[in-house]
């Protein structure tokens, strides 16, 4: 019985593989389980850029792209399996949009030589290129983010000696910006209160109670799927000062705080990208994809957070595609090529308008050294009455003073664990 | 014409109490074990041995463990996925805080300890029985799942909570880490399989597994033959735990290499191994094999006949997984609810008669 069905697997896998003449972005999307809400419209983005790459440009540098798209249900286990079933096909950038898939993936691709970008997410010290070769989370990660917040609030009055609460998600992802945090409350002064929420967090009731008690003057939240949006309704129920509230990036798209209808007003979230449908590249997507009948999903997700996110995702590996083809002088690029063009990667606003973006993100650019970007940082909130999300601060910078030593210390102690030697070759 | 004890006679009392008494039963056992050992190593690829041998291997032990427990001994156990926890994060504690000792020992060292966390949770058994141990075992499965998660010491303090294998190899060749050959991962986890699978067949048809058994039929009966109850419930949770402990390890270290306890060790992977001793068979070795084969191998193969022949969008397939594993779990409740094991067994007498059932 083993053998047999190997061997159907085997021939199952074979018929699959089509001719590689094309530049291959496998796309490890979650359209179901608990996340599937923040999976889909990302999975979206993604693949409605480069559905876009290929019937306006012809794709990249003369080579159509192909989305291969494999479904995790943000588990780690078919995460392995979308991996290694899709490795084989010239597969050139991993963006799994999961830590915990993440952290299996860092070892593996480095030894497959493809790189990976875990834009906003994954394993912080990856920003240390000398240590993670083949790992880049550019252009801003869960620390940034964490420091973001922090200074957002100092820029709205003193916060020493205020009380500020972070509501996470039990996991490697809510777990990451802790210590920064921890550094940056003995910095200025601020008490920190820790509340966790065990997945999915769909009941968080004695959570809120805690907050309720204690009354912090912030609170700050990583949270991901459905826990987002009962915490939002719980801040709600409990009367939170809605201003007073601010999530990662991963707790500020559409579907955390429509649950909560007009109670949800005034909601804030990080962000490290523009928001909404207002750039001349949606004209694009509307005439090349959606009109043309060839839009990912539903189709109805264009413009929404987790959308641009998406989109972005793709803008940069898309270019980061090209900066490669020019390195190497071909235009059928390998993912060893596409490591090179990621690590030489700049993105200015000059390229941003003339791919339709502008102002769409912050400027920067990538180097052996830092894979991380500059970690710029901006907070947008939430109109329950329109409806949006609107910036309100600009892309500022992250208090690196606090971040690069962590960055240094958690890399090394990786690179220590499996034996690394750090450098840029 | 197959399977049949004519001219096969046995002249001493082993050959008479051996595992496979029919001779064809033997040989086609030992071409099994040929063809795993000798062949499949050399068509091994990497996806392969990830999506298919790796975890079908590892839930093997894991039902092998559940179903010494559940289907011999009759206690319900739903804190399969907190004991594979344990032996998870034994094994990591270990590599990393001996990184001199082979690997092999760790993971036997790793199924150790979690006999002995498995023992402890196991006394309560004694008073409590049916729903009421489930619910007891459910306890433990969430406490131990916090536990790992609120107690940084247990991954080394690292910032985000996660444990990841180091590289360590058995006669120089790599088993964990990223640099692995797939036949050596492969042949690594065979060999605590076959080993796992010889041990619990033997202890089973043993007096050990007899007193299990007759604390499963009714266990007052049980006490009355003389059976000690303490005994045949303690060990019967030491040797379950221990094998489960064994296939934490392997999931940790060989399979995943990183590991988020919450994420990977949760309550679904405790009914997960459940569903493959249903299925494949209470009380039955083989049933372990096939309900593990059962649930690692159709999912995957629903996905590369939904996504990769019909092309159909993965979430589409992604549903539709869990209608058809789902409906055939029921079918197989409602025809069969011996499990597989009972298929087999029901095959191996129609053929043993073939062609002539009068």
């Amino acid at each position: 019985m083993k053998m047999k069905l190997g061997t159907m697997a085997v021939a199952g896998l074979m018929a699959a593989s089509p001719v590689m003449a094309d530049l291959v972005f496998p796309s490890l999307s979650y359209r179901t389980g608990p996340y599937a809400a923040g999976g889909i419209p990302f999975a979206d983005g993604y693949a409605d850029y480069f559905t876009l790459l290929n019937e306006r440009d012809g794709g990249i540098g003369g080579i159509e792209t192909r989305v291969l798209e494999c479904e995790t249900g943000y588990n780690t286990e078919k995460g392995v399996e979308c991996y290694e079933s899709t490795k084989g096909e010239g597969s050139l950038i991993y963006q799994p949009l999961s830590t915990g898939i993440t952290y299996q993936l860092i070892p593996k691709t480095t030894a497959d030589g493809i790189p990976m970008h875990t834009m906003g997410y994954g394993r912080t010290s990856a920003a240390n290129g000398e240590v993670f070769s083949h790992t880049f989370n550019y252009p801003a990660n869960y620390w940034n983010g964490a420091s973001g917040a922090i200074n957002y609030l100092m820029s709205q009055g003193d916060i020493a000696g205020k009380k500020i609460a972070l509501v996470y998600h039990n996991s490697a992802y809510g777990k990451e910006p802790i210590r920064t945090l921890e550094e940056l409350s003995e910095k200025h002064g601020f008490e920190l209160m820790l509340v966790a929420v065990d997945h999915p967090g769909q009941e968080q009731k004695s959570q809120w109670l805690q907050i309720r008690r204690e009354r912090p003057d912030n609170v700050i939240m990583y949270g991901w799927g459905v826990m987002n949006q009962v915490a939002v309704q719980e801040a709600a129920n409990i009367r939170y000062p809605m201003e007073n509230f601010i999530g990662i990036w991963w707790s500020g798209s559409e579907n955390d705080v429509l649950p909560a209808g007009d109670a949800a007003n005034g909601y804030k979230a990080l962000t490290f990208h523009g928001v909404g449908s207002d750039f001349p590249v949606f004209d694009d997507i509307q005439k090349y994809v959606v009109d043309a009948g060839k839009a990912a999903g539903s189709g109805d997700q264009i413009g929404t957070v987790l959308y641009n996110r998406g989109l972005y995702a793709a803008m940069l590996a898309a270019e980061a595609a090209k900066t490669a083809q020019e390195i190497h002088g071909t235009a059928d690029i390998t993912p060893a090529m596409m490591r090179d063009g990621m690590e030489a990667l700049e993105i200015t606003e000059a390229k941003m308008t003339e791919l339709g973006l502008p102002g769409f993100g912050p400027e920067f650019n990538v180097s052996c050294q830092n894979h991380g970007g500059p970690g710029l940082v901006g907070m947008t909130q939430w109109d329950a009455s329109a409806g949006t999300w609107s910036l309100v601060s600009d892309f500022s910078a992250s208090d690196m003073e606090v971040i690069q030593p962590l960055i240094d210390e958690d890399s090394a102690a990786y690179a220590n664990e499996s034996g690394i030697e750090a450098s840029c070759n | 014409m197959l399977y049949r004890e004519a001219g096969d006679f046995s002249t001493t009392y082993p050959q008479d109490s051996q595992t496979f008494p029919i001779k064809f039963d033997r040989y086609r056992y030992y071409v099994v074990l040929a063809v795993a050992v000798l062949v499949l190593p050399f068509v091994m690829t990497d996806y392969l041995v990830n999506s298919i041998f790796l975890p079908f291997l590892i839930y093997a032990i894991a039902a092998i463990g559940l179903n010494i427990l559940t289907g011999y001994c009759g206690q319900v156990s739903l804190g399969t996925g907190g004991f594979m926890a344990v032996g998870a994060y034994a094994c990591y504690k270990l590599m990393t805080a001996f990184p001199d000792v082979n690997i092999f020992f760790h993971v036997i060292l790793a199924g150790g300890i979690t006999a002995l966390v498995g023992t402890a949770f196991g006394l309560p058994s004694l008073r409590i029985k049916g729903f009421y141990l489930a619910v007891a075992t459910l306890a433990a499965q969430f406490f131990l799942v916090w536990l790992f998660n609120k107690v940084s010491w247990f991954y080394n303090y690292s910032a985000s909570g996660q444990i990841n294998a180091p590289e360590r190899s058995v006669f120089g060749i790599e088993v964990t880490g990223p640099n692995t050959e797939a036949w050596a991962t492969y042949l690594f986890c065979l060999v605590f399989t076959v080993g796992a699978a010889i041990i619990a067949r033997n202890l089973t048809r043993g007096s050990v597994g007899r007193q299990w058994m007759a604390i499963r039929d009714m266990d007052i009966a049980a006490e009355i033959i003389g059976v000690n109850p303490l005994k045949a419930k303690l060990t019967a949770f030491a040797v379950s735990s221990f094998f489960v402990g064994i296939s934490g390890a392997l999931f940790f270290a060989v399979y995943l290499g990183a590991v988020e306890v919450g994420e990977v060790f949760g309550i679904t992977k405790s009914f997960l191994v459940l569903f493959m001793i249903i299925i494949g068979g209470l009380g039955s070795i083989f049933g372990a094999f096939a309900g593990a084969a059962f649930l690692v191998v159709l999912p995957v193969l629903l996905k590369l006949v939904g996504v990769d022949l019909l092309g159909w969008p993965t979430d589409i397939v992604a549903h539709f997984q869990l209608v058809i594993v789902g409906g055939l779990i029921i079918v197989f409740l409602i025809l069969e609810p011996h499990g597989l094991a009972q298929l087999w067994r029901v095959a191996k007498e129609k053929l043993r008669l073939w062609p002539f059932p009068h």
